[in-house]
């Protein structure tokens, strides 16, 4: 009896390391060397690798199934835009938006926020009013608003965050309540520099009772939490491809419909109109009026399985588990090092998403990750494309380490054994 | 300060540069002795440490002093990366004292030679290129200065 309950431990141990193995097996990035050392990918926040699934469609659609969408009767165009049109149908149930126009294929979450951005203050700003932007974010989220501030006469404000990393409830509530010109909120889900999960749902009620729209960031949002737009309430939600195993080239755009349909389009180019004339042009209907040009219509089609994929392993209850083992791991261990600071720690462990930004005390973020590149650990040193928030913490920049569920525990303890090695070698 | 006639050529230098690091056989022992010339480098002056010494484009801050003296340049340089000091200081070695035509003909090829531009290359941002052009950019602009006295 004594030993049962630790052999049924390590039996769950046991599985869900056969369950990370099984999922490390299917990305053909992981299984190199680099410098003669095997190759361990912590840079997950700035662009994840891509499962085979997804390799082999963008493949297959690139060599065969290659031909311009909605705009040819011919067979391939017609299969072209059949794939193109599934991967914004994945789209819509992975976010759970209610239906398809309210979901924009762009290159990106910046190209997104650019939009939104541009669209937005033209369309739904008068000159007095303000964008509230949250101190965390990216800074495709803060200079798309300030270019198109600037461009209409409008002004930006900024929301900052607690000491910890956290935004407060009471705060936003009272800037909100004192400033009544503020029209918009700027915010991620997870900052990809404090790697929480911000109370999203919660924000969106607080501004909405304000009047005020709320523009989500979700680039890291996606994929380390459940997004449901119809849940969250909010107006619109951005996220990119390549951070969640689809190719690189494509984000979404998620706006409530009756927004999207108020905006005046973005970008003019084929295929965004409906009729065209020296005299005036009518615009397509959504969501085409604000896709113009040809899209990245292969990595769009690559969302599917890439989502499906993204899916499958958040919603497995032993990768959950595992990535809790790491968050706690990576907190203990880091916590133990002296002079070390961790950039974001919630209160509530369980908002901690396995991104880690951290400075250590004498030490320059670079050198470290020059180091442990040379060790073949790929990590993050510098501002992170957010330096207010980075710049609060240091005037260095960080160095930031970000998991996916292929990462082992293994690879986790190797980063922590070589930051410490490599940390007195610098000092 | 070295006297002028104790001042090598840039070839000489170099190739003492190239046959120690040679002895190297891990990367790691290599990093080791940048880093140890990194935490021996003299600083600069606070007061040089200013935005237009500050050389763009690098992850860590890096600032590069230079004075002329009859022909011959003197650099002097930080910044707030130990590896990158390190660097600076190679750098120092061989091109502090040096004529300027002698810096603009040299081709920095011993940086290849003892292996660290596959590991320092323009893309990492760590500003070894940055800072081989703003020396070139040095030796340029004294040469033309001198032309039109």
């Amino acid at each position: 009896m004594l030993f049962r309950p630790k052999t049924k431990v390590c039996l769950v141990l046991l599985q869900v390391m056969e369950i990370i193995e099984q999922i490390r097996e299917i990305f053909p990035a992981l299984h190199q060397q680099i410098w003669g050392k095997p190759l361990i990918y912590l840079d997950n926040a700035a662009t994840t690798q891509k499962p085979r699934e997804v390799l082999e469609l963008q493949v297959r659609m690139s060599s065969l199934t290659n031909a311009n969408i909605h705009r040819a009767l011919h067979k391939l165009s017609a299969d072209a835009t059949d794939l193109y049109e599934a991967g914004r149908e994945a789209v819509r149930i992975f976010l759970e938006a209610e239906s398809r126009e309210e979901i924009i294929f762009t290159s990106g979450a910046t190209a997104a926020l650019n939009l939104i951005a541009s669209s937005l203050v033209r369309s739904h700003m008068t000159p007095r009013d303000k964008v509230l932007i949250c101190e965390a974010e990216h800074h495709s989220n803060i200079v798309p608003w300030q270019l198109a501030c600037e461009t209409f006469g409008r002004s930006v404000e900024v929301l900052p965050v607690e000491e910890n990393g956290e935004i407060s409830l009471e705060r936003l509530s009272e800037l909100l309540e004192a400033d009544d010109r503020i029209r918009i909120l700027a915010v991620s889900h997870i900052s990809n520099v404090l790697g929480i999960i911000n109370p999203v749902a919660e924000i969106v009620r607080i501004a909405h009772s304000k009047g005020v729209l709320v523009v989500i960031d979700g680039a890291q949002g996606v994929v380390h939490d459940k997004v449901s737009v119809k849940e969250m309430n909010c107006d619109f939600y951005v996220f990119s491809g390549h951070k969640i195993y689809a190719p690189t080239g494509i984000g979404v755009l998620y706006g409530k419909r009756s927004l999207l349909e108020s905006m005046p389009p973005y970008m003019g180019g084929g295929d965004m109109v409906d009729r065209v004339s020296f005299s005036g042009t009518t615009y397509a209907p959504l969501p085409l009026k604000f896709e113009a040009g040809t899209p990245n219509f292969v990595a769009a089609a690559c969302l599917k399985p890439a989502l499906e994929f993204a899916t499958a392993v958040r919603e497995d209850v032993q990768v959950q588990e595992h990535e809790r083992k790491i968050v706690v791991t990576m907190v203990e261990e880091l916590q133990r090092i002296k002079g070390l600071k961790i950039c974001g720690l919630p209160q509530d462990l369980s908002l901690k998403t396995p991104i880690f930004s951290m400075s250590i005390e004498g030490v320059h973020p670079s050198d470290i990750a020059q180091m442990l590149d040379k060790m073949g650990i790929a990590v993050r040193s510098g501002l992170m494309c957010a330096e207010p928030i980075v710049s609060r913490f240091s005037d260095q920049g960080l160095l930031r380490v970000s998991f996916a569920p292929y990462n082992t525990i293994f690879e986790c303890e190797t980063f922590i054994s070589k930051l410490k090695l490599v940390t007195n070698m610098l000092k | 300060m070295i006297e002028i006639d104790q001042i090598r050529s840039i070839g000489e230098i170099e190739g003492e540069i190239v046959s120690e690091f040679s002895l190297f056989d891990e990367w790691l022992d290599k990093y080791e002795y940048l880093i140890e010339l990194g935490k021996e480098l003299e600083s600069i002056n606070e007061s040089d440490k200013t935005d237009d010494n500050l050389i763009r484009g690098c992850q860590s801050r890096v600032w590069l002093v230079c004075r002329n003296d009859g022909g011959r340049l003197w650099f002097g340089a930080d910044s707030d990366a130990v590896i990158t000091k390190g660097i600076i200081s190679l750098l120092l070695k061989v091109y502090n004292g040096q004529k300027y035509d002698d810096i603009i003909a040299s081709d920095f090829s011993f940086i290849e030679k003892i292996g660290l531009r596959e590991n320092l290359s323009p893309t990492r941002a760590n500003g070894l290129l940055s800072m081989i052009k703003q020396i070139k950019a040095y030796a340029l602009a004294y040469k033309e200065k001198e032309a039109q006295q």
